[in-house]
């Protein structure tokens, strides 16, 4: 096991390599191309070349997350190849394989193991062609630095000259053996990600940069009440704009340019009516609306002894219900893309986080065959989910196809805020049982969230409903239920989920779906049981954590925090807490402490914050830290400040001003122990440390104030209530 | 068509002034083709859009481009390049300050006008500085250290 706990110790050491992987940007070519996407075969995953250098496609992609120099330290190592021969193509449906959409956090999990046993598959298969041509057995021969070599040393050759451009043609095999990591010469070490330079001097080419030849700008119009429907439209509104068109198809409206700004101008100004749509329920009446809106089924997700029998019987009881409201992706830039429709055939350049689950989609709304359908991925700003990339795709797709030409479409901001599919709201209950002496007799974990529909392939998008296209209607959320279950030791338990019909926005999934609000429920009861066991809230929960990666992330960052044991809440304004959790139950293990400062208006000021993090073998430990980095600031904004607010006719907070996010005065000191396993198979880092973050902050919270905050986001207004309200409680 | 002559980068630049509320963003991005600066909100809340004119840094997304006439711009090409980078962009490649780099236009140009400002910042003075950059990848930490060591100085 290796610890990186310094960042800085970390970039000066021996570890870090400072080489180049060459940064081929995203591919652009329409032409067709003659390669297998069957990802059954190596071939999908990588090509090795004539000149040396090789070629790896991958169907996941790079969000800003590092997969960019995870994935070429993967093939390198397991190839036997220097990293800076490796170029990599991502998500383009005509060159990679369908890995399935880059979420939930599988990375490097899923798509990254596919792409480790393609390279063991082709190592296998270079080191027999090598046998044969050096006339030695394979066993005394390995695959390094480009070529099959005797591993006792002497002349090899070079795989350019085995294999160069021919193509493996071979079936991945899952079992083909894999490098021992204490061989390990690119996979744990420091690469920086080929992608940093551009983005900090401007060349980067950003989705929001692609031109295409031919291409007019467009814009959609969408009515001030979701769902309206299209009445009449005033075409001489716009007339004054030189050469806008409006395109009107059923209940869309879109506007295309050739000048961006014209279009913006021409959105603005062009007249339409609209009539009906709406929302059943407003912001404020939200959590009362999921508790009483209509349940599709009850499911039971894990019980042990008789939960009901003990409760009863017990002598201390807690229960409490916990809300976690509807958030945005909020990307920090507003979705955009280009699609070119024409002569029944699409191309569509755009920030997909599952391009080839939307070619599908957008070939079935188009009414044109997938395969005459492809899709490239490029960079985006961040999603973190689905925000709307797709439907900005989708919008262009419309547009090109009515006007013939290729369009770009970028959405406004007020689109991006407004109109993103969000994360939804959910509530949770807790009810709990404790002996006189101090011990968890008895948990009952309830939680009401949405159904996500069954085998639905894709989230429906906004333009293929308005136009009355073909698409799978649904909802999709990711597992929200996930993470209800706690990861102690409780003799009897119940965890339960209420499935609703539906949600009022169009959900999504947002960055660690329901995670977040499910460890705030569990963790914050784990502390109010510590207290009324008259307990320290970490000598708690080791009592009851039986994992021993668990308790090793919790020991580890009580010291690294330099935890004070303590069981009374100091309620002085000034206050520790922690959280933990196993993501998922079964993946990353991450612990989290929090030290916060309260003051009489009720605003929480994050100072210090420790993490553990132990996602088993590292392949990129910076990559690894910049996303529990990531994931604890974003995190810390959701629960001090995020929340969608909307009225009975569309969401009202469209802007940075009504949806504030975390800025650089909240940011706190962090330090960071990244727990690396090289001999356990990695696990996920792109989610896993948002989720004890709203619950180390709740927990510290309390110590500071002996206020228990169980409804998000905590903004000063509402803190300062309870507070009030504990005080007349206690007064 | 209504035109204006600017400096950006060193060389004298003509924009199209058609319509006097067109932003200075539109003008760079989609006239020029300086594509670093990006569009965030177009609302002069992130600091996406930022440019520096005439050394102060602007939200070129809230800035006729009209109201330029004369002046000089520098945007983040014009600062420079992978090959030769601003000592602020030479810090956030060391620091691996971006995430998804959407942001990071407007970290860099705000962070540059900082440093000719102050050539010593205190970790406060930074965050203080990019207090109205917004970023969603939750990069601010890199973001800091990057200026940090841009100036010479060690966050310790
Ligand atoms: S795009 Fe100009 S401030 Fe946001
Ligand atoms: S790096 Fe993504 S918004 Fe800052």
């Amino acid at each position: 096991m290796n610890i990186h706990t310094s960042r800085r110790n970390f970039l000066k050491g021996t570890g870090a390599l400072f080489i180049a992987i060459p940064f081929n940007g995203p591919s652009f070519a329409q032409g067709a191309a003659a390669k297998t996407v069957d990802a059954a075969q190596v071939d999908a995953y990588l090509a090795l070349h004539a000149d040396g250098t090789a070629t790896i496609y991958s169907g996941k992609v790079d969000l800003g997350t590092g997969l960019r120099a995870a994935f070429p330290q993967i093939a390198a190592e397991e190839l036997g190849l220097p990293i800076e021969r490796i170029k990599l193509i991502e998500g383009d449906t005509a060159l990679t394989p369908d890995q399935g959409p880059t979420s939930g956090s599988n990375g490097i999990p899923k798509g990254g193991m596919q792409l480790r046993q393609a390279a063991a598959t082709a190592r296998q298969a270079l080191i027999k062609l090598g046998a044969e041509k050096l006339g030695r057995p394979a066993s005394e021969l390995d695959a390094i630095d480009g070529e099959v070599r005797p591993k006792a040393g002497g002349a090899g050759v070079s795989f350019a000259s085995l294999i160069g451009d021919k193509g493996f043609e071979l079936k991945l095999d899952a079992k083909a053996p894999v490098r021992d990591p204490k061989t390990y010469r690119y996979v744990g070490k420091h690469v920086p990600r080929p992608d940093v330079p551009a983005k900090v001097t401007g060349q980067y080419e950003f989705m929001h940069n692609v031109e295409v030849p031919g291409m007019l700008h467009g814009r959609v119009v969408r009515p001030a009440k979701i769902n309206a429907s299209l009445v009449s439209v005033d075409e001489s509104s716009v007339a004054s704009i030189p050469g806008v068109q409006v395109v009107r198809i059923k209940n869309f409206l879109g506007v295309v340019a050739p000048d961006e700004w014209d279009a913006v101008r021409a959105s603005r100004m062009l007249k339409a009516t609209w009539s009906g749509g709406g929302l059943p329920v407003d912001d404020k009446g939200l959590a009362d609306y999921v508790r009483a809106s209509k349940q599709v089924g009850d499911e039971m997700l894990d019980e042990r002894g008789d939960f009901n029998t003990a409760y009863a019987a017990a002598p201390k009881k807690l229960t409490a219900e916990f809300y976690w409201p509807a958030q945005s992706h909020a990307s920090m830039g507003a979705s955009c893309a280009i699609a070119d429709v024409k002569d029944g055939a699409a191309t569509i350049w755009c920030s997909s986080q599952g391009t080839h689950r939307y070619a599908k989609h957008f070939a079935d709304m188009l009414g044109i065959p997938s395969s005459k359908t492809r899709v490239h991925y490029v960079d985006g700003a961040g999603c973190y989910g689905m925000n709307g990339h797709e439907d900005a795709a989708a919008d262009a797709a419309f547009l090109s196809r009515a006007v013939g030409k290729p369009v770009r479409v970028q959405w406004m901001r007020e689109d991006e805020h407004g109109l993103d599919p969000k994360g939804p709201p959910q509530v949770i209950t807790q009810e709990a049982a404790m002996s006189e002496d101090g011990k968890i007799l008895a948990w009952r974990t309830q939680m009401w969230c949405p159904k996500p529909t069954e085998k639905l392939p894709t989230i429906p998008l906004l333009s293929p409903a308005e136009t009355e296209s073909k698409q799978v209607p649904g909802i999709a959320t990711g597992s929200l239920s996930s993470g209800g279950k706690p990861p102690y030791d409780i003799p009897n338990l119940q965890v339960q989920v209420h499935w609703l019909e539906s949600t009022p926005l169009r959900p999504s999934h947002l960055r660690a779906p329901g995670k977040i609000g499910n460890c705030l429920a569990v963790e914050t009861l784990m502390d109010e049981m510590a207290l009324m066991a008259g307990k320290d809230p970490v000598a708690f929960r080791l009592d009851y954590l039986p994992d021993p990666r668990g308790r090793e992330a919790v020991e580890r960052v009580a010291k690294l925090f330099n935890w004070d044991t303590r069981v009374q809440p100091r309620r002085d304004g000034k206050g520790r807490g922690i959280g933990f959790t196993q993501y998922k139950g079964d993946e990353t293990y991450v612990a989290i402490a929090m030290e916060v400062e309260v003051d009489a208006r009720g605003r929480i000021r994050v100072t210090r914050v420790a993490a553990t993090h132990d996602c088993g073998q590292v392949i990129s430990p910076d990559g690894v830290r910049s996303q529990v980095e990531g994931c604890i600031l974003q995190t810390i904004g959701r629960t001090l400040y995020e929340e969608v607010k909307f009225d009975r006719d569309h969401v009202t907070s469209r802007d940075w001003s009504t949806y504030p996010i975390l800025t650089f005065t909240d940011l706190p000191e962090m330090k960071i122990e990244l727990i690396d396993r090289p001999d356990q198979p990695p696990r996920g880092a792109g989610e896993a440390a948002t989720a004890p973050v709203a619950a180390a902050l709740a927990n510290a919270v309390f110590d500071a104030t002996g206020v228990r905050l169980r409804r998000v986001p905590f903004t000063a207004p509402r803190v300062k209530a309870a507070m009030a309200e504990t005080v007349t409680k206690n007064g | 068509m209504p035109a204006i002559t600017v400096t950006v980068n060193g060389s004298a630049r003509t924009l199209d002034i058609r319509d006097p509320e067109k932003p200075l963003l539109y003008a760079l991005r989609n006239d020029l083709g300086l594509k670093g600066a990006k569009y965030g909100c177009g609302l002069g809340q992130c600091g996406a859009c930022t440019v520096l004119v005439d050394g102060e840094p602007v939200r070129s997304c809230v800035t006729p481009a009209a109201s330029m006439a004369g002046r000089k711009i520098t945007t983040i090409e014009g600062l420079g390049t992978v090959e030769k980078p601003h000592k602020v962009q030479a810090a956030f490649i060391a620091e691996q300050a971006a995430q998804c780099g959407y942001c990071t236009n407007g970290m860099v140009m705000t962070s540059a006008a900082l440093l000719e400002r102050n050539a010593k910042p205190s970790v406060a003075q930074v965050k203080d500085a990019l207090a109205q950059n917004l970023c969603r990848c939750g990069t601010h930490d890199r973001i800091v250290s990057a200026v940090v060591r841009a100036s010479g100085g060690s966050r310790g």
